[in-house]
């Protein structure tokens, strides 16, 4: 007769197996269903799944290279798809919107708060300190930048991090609003800004992302590809003679590299590195990130209050985290609840905007500083 | 809780968002500063246009 006790202890991965195929079908199911972040969560839920059938032939076994590693050795460990991502994602963003109010810039810088105070949690928690840089970054709001740093940090928990990343962004619309409410006060929720937007001439367009490169590069040069990557697209799509690379940029290389890049994640989604109690504080420090982001834009813009005439909605300062459009399109619902003439989203949009290269510049800079100590 | 590895994180707190807000203000500088140039280009140029077709 089977002890069943002793069956279980024998098939302890086998069991761990099957519970990653019911992760696996769960974001499967957050994707399809309830459509969070479908592009990459749905080929990580399949991924997840192809991975943990034993014996995978799509993993590497023994001599014969299985094409899930192979992705992974060639895409994502070189750092290959996030970077052709932000060339997509440079060519898909127009900063005019902040172009014209630049002083919008600095919620941006603020909303990265969230980033530099998960790496000190993380590492209060035990991580060691090229991990713990690795899970701040989830507050980076930012998929590709997630993966670039965790990559060069070679932090052995990438799976968890992408996950917890692209869900949260997925969640910004029920992380933000409790936590702005919880931070405000009705009167300042209800406070009306004006919108002066000033002239952009066509070539601060196309020096933008040639300054913010080399300011960037200077500062931080270890990672001044992420960034370059990211403007190398804005600048297809703003120098106006590169239409068709714009577009393909935009659609086609993005789709593709989003699609590979997604089952190639599943490579680090393995039963026995993903499930243990190290992935529940990820995905806990990931929350704490985004929570901490927000609270850093808030408070920045109810610090500016102290000393402005001009009053601003410290809402506006919770979309400096770089969900791009979601967490300006939530932050202009909510100042639309409070009242229906107020209209946040030309300041929301321009600092949403701002999030997307302040987050960029945080990671280089998490990587310039951690790598100065190790 | 590892209190030692946290106290040698709070300086990188404190460098990175140095850091983010000094690069920030170094953009904001840049970008103003050709913006108001780009701008008196694009208004010459115009004039010239305008009076080259007078």
């Amino acid at each position: 007769m089977i002890d069943i006790g002793e069956f279980i202890l024998e098939n302890a991965l086998l069991w761990k197996q099957i519970g990653m195929w019911i992760i696996g079908a769960l974001l499967i199911y957050l994707a399809v269903k309830r459509q969070m972040e479908p592009t990459l969560l749905l080929p990580m839920g399949f991924g997840a799944i192809l991975v943990n059938l034993p014996n995978s032939g799509a993993l590497t076994q023994g001599e014969e290279v299985g094409i899930i590693d192979y992705l992974f050795d060639n895409g994502i460990a070189n750092e290959l798809f996030p970077l052709l991502l932000f060339i997509g994602i440079g060519a898909m963003i127009d900063f005019t919107p902040l172009l014209s109010n630049i002083k919008l810039m600095l919620f941006g810088a603020a909303a990265q708060f969230g980033i530099f105070f998960t790496l000190s949690m993380a590492a209060l928690f035990g991580f060691d300190l090229k991990d713990a840089a690795s899970i701040a970054i989830i507050g980076a709001a930012d998929g590709p930048t997630s993966i670039f740093v965790a990559n060069f940090f070679h932090s052995n928990y990438l799976g968890p991090i992408i996950v917890a990343a692209y869900s949260y962004m997925a969640l910004v619309p029920i992380i933000q609003p409790p936590v702005i409410r919880l931070i405000t006060t009705e009167k300042e929720r209800r406070i009306k800004m004006g919108y002066e937007g000033n002239r952009v001439a066509k070539i601060t367009k196309i020096l933008f992302p040639i300054v913010i490169t080399i300011v960037a590069g200077l500062v931080a040069p270890k990672s001044v590809s992420l960034v370059g990557c990211l403007m190398f697209g804005n600048l297809i799509r703003e120098c106006g003679v590169l239409h068709g690379l714009s577009d393909t940029a935009q659609n086609v290389l993005a789709n593709l590299v989003t699609l590979l890049l997604g089952i190639s994640v599943a490579a680090r989604m393995q039963a026995d590195a993903f499930l243990n109690w190290q992935t529940l504080m990820i995905l806990a420090l990931g929350l704490v990130a985004f929570i901490f982001d927000t609270v850093g834009g808030v408070m920045f813009a109810k610090l500016l209050n102290l000393f402005n005439p001009k009053k601003i909605n410290p809402m506006i300062g919770a979309a400096g985290i770089s969900a791009f459009p979601m967490s300006a399109r939530v932050i202009h619902q909510m100042g639309l609840k409070e009242d229906k003439t107020n209209f946040l989203l030309p300041h929301s949009i321009g600092i949403n905007v701002s999030g997307q290269i302040a987050s960029v510049i945080a990671g280089g800079l998490i990587i310039s500083l951690v790598s100065s100590i190790l | 809780m590892d209190i030692e590895m946290f106290l040698q994180t709070l300086p990188i707190m404190l460098k990175g968002m140095g850091g983010i807000f000094g690069v920030t203000i170094v953009i904001m500088a840049a970008m103003t500063l050709l913006n108001k140039v780009g701008i008196y280009l694009e208004d010459e140029a115009k004039k010239k246009k305008t009076s080259e077709e007078k």
